[in-house]
């Protein structure tokens, strides 16, 4: 069992030269058979063996992690977090997401560096203004904090962004959710493994899973570079991976992969304080603590798992960006990378069965679930429990796309996230 | 950024094209005949495949005419260019 951090540890070991700090959590060798197998160690599959073990008292875990732990999606994402969507199945997930966030450093006993700077959306044609106020409506219907801007409410917000009527894009208008905002992305995988590994869940690490293995239609393990894993249930949470891990059981997705990509410039001192994005011109951007702005750009519009992405859509997205902001125009970009989103035809998440038994699936986040990484594992943790969805990700089954129940979501999802 | 052969133009960048998804998807001749599941495997799932991917293109600020592309998704190489209603050049399943 880890040490608690605290002020008082962090005195110790700093009379120490910080030489005594523990590792965070042990790097076992996979046992032979586990209770839970969990594929993917990103936010979401160390979320859903958090809270297996903490809520349903499942410790016999182990988290299969390909590569290293949250060098996926969780490691590459632009760490906005927010709550806004518009239908009510959404609210509830997503509003249950925002809710442990407010509370996960506390829980954790680590600093995921929650910061609610608020989330800002653009109008910048009449069409826009109606939407925003559509969703606003239907969002406070939900009880979640949102609000309409007038153009100059905002320009006062963020005295940087260019409203004047000559603009390319001219801003009328934008809504805001103050609660929301971004967390380190980076803290939340490891304070989740740290918190999972404390009670007693494997997290395996440089370990793909090659196959998996079934018997009259029952998932009984998986085959992996580090041998075979029996297990009583599995749980599928790889992202952009998604229908690749389908194919080995057996079944096709709804599901496609894209690239997606995100840039940071150099530091520069405090200039913007909240997160501004802005659908209609395909752009979004925020200021980390070290003071390099982050900014986010569409999928590429073909297939891929290159983790690369296309130059073009930088180019457009950067395009925007200078005009939003004249001030960034000299600014220079630092680094650039790409991750693999798994995109639904309705832009929404499929967590729950396959047609395999016992066997669970948790994907289709898409561009935008690292806000929703506990309330994710919180649901699904349920599901693999108990054999059955939790009310709150019972819409998001696979089999709404048969039945024809789909939540569409492309608004707010967009290319903002 | 993918440099795509045209048949028609020749090579050409990418910003010149769009992706029109995954090739090879017959519409069912009788929808009414099928069941949901069928149909909704026919509307939304996707083969989505990590290697050799057969998909359709067009030459949207060219000639705009469409044709099919085969590439490898894990790597971005182009490995054939043809045409559309033609069977896939590696053999693999349609
Ligand atoms: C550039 C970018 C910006 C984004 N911005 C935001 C944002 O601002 N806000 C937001 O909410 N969301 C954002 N997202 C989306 C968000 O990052 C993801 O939805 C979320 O992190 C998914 O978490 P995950 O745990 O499901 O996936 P991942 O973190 O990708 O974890 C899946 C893991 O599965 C592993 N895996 C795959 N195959 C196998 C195998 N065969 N065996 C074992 N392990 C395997 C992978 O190595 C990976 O670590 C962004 C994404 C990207 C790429
Ligand atoms: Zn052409």
């Amino acid at each position: 069992m880890a040490a608690r951090y605290s002020i008082v540890s962090l005195v110790r070991n700093a009379f120490g030269y910080h030489e005594g700090w523990q590792r965070a959590w042990r790097s076992p060798d996979p046992k032979e058979r586990y209770h839970v197998v969990v594929i993917g160690g990103g936010g979401h599959g160390l979320a859903t063996a958090y809270y297996l073990a903490k809520e349903h008292g499942v410790t016999d875990i182990a988290v299969i992690e390909r590569g290293w732990l949250g060098g996926g999606n969780t490691g590459r994402n632009t760490t906005i977090i927010r709550s806004n969507y518009l239908w009510d199945e959404s609210a509830g997930i997503y509003e249950k997401a925002l809710q442990l966030y407010e509370g996960l450093s506390q829980d954790l006993n680590f600093n995921i560096m929650l910061s609610q700077r608020g989330v800002l959306n653009l109008a910048h044609n009449l069409h826009d203004l109606r939407e925003i106020s559509r969703r606003v409506n239907a969002i406070r219907l939900n009880g979640i904090d949102s609000e309409v801007l007038s153009a100059e409410e905002i320009k006062a917000m963020v005295p940087i962004l260019n409203i004047s009527p000559g603009a390319r894009y001219p801003v009328l208008g934008g809504s805001l959710q103050r609660r929301g905002g971004v967390a380190r992305h980076d803290a939340v995988a490891w304070g989740l493994a740290r918190a999972a590994d404390a009670r007693g869940v494997d997290i395996v690490q440089n370990c793909e899973v090659t196959d998996i293995l079934r018997e009259g239609g029952r998932v009984t393990g998986v085959e992996t570079t580090r041998g075979t894993i029996m297990a009583d249930k599995v749980g599928i949470v790889v992202a952009g991976h998604s229908s690749v891990l389908a194919a080995m059981a057996g079944f096709r997705m709804p599901v496609e992969s894209h690239p997606l990509q995100a840039l940071v410039s150099e530091p520069i001192k405090p200039i913007l304080d909240t997160v501004v994005m802005s659908g209609t011109v395909h752009v979004y951007v925020s200021q980390s603590d070290r003071g390099e702005l982050v900014m986010g750009a569409g999928i590429d519009g073909h297939n891929g798992y290159t983790q690369r992405g296309s130059l073009p859509v930088i180019e457009h997205m950067v395009a925007a960006a200078m005009e939003l902001f004249p001030i960034f125009s000299r600014l220079r970009m630092m680094r650039q990378w790409g991750g693999i989103v798994d995109v639904c035809p309705d832009a929404s998440p499929i967590i729950g069965k396959t047609p395999v038994e016992n066997l669970f699936i948790n994907c289709g986040w898409g561009t935008g679930g690292f806000k929703a990484t506990p309330g994710s594992g919180w649901v699904f943790a349920h599901t693999i429990a108990r054999g059955e969805p939790h009310p709150l990700n019972a819409p998001f089954s696979l089999d709404r796309f048969a039945a024809g129940k789909l939540i569409d979501e492309h608004g707010a999802a967009g290319v903002a996230h | 950024m993918l440099l795509i052969t045209c048949p028609w133009c020749g090579p050409r960048d990418e910003i010149e094209f769009s992706c029109g998804g995954e090739a090879h998807i017959t519409r069912p001749s009788e929808p009414e005949a099928l069941t949901d599941e069928a149909w909704a495997d026919y509307l939304f799932n996707r083969t989505n495949p990590k290697g050799p991917h057969a998909e359709r293109w067009v030459h949207t600020h060219g000639c705009r005419r469409w044709f099919n592309v085969l590439r490898n998704t894990a790597t971005n190489e182009i490995l054939a260019v043809y045409e559309m209603g033609k069977p896939r050049p590696d053999g693999e399943g349609s």
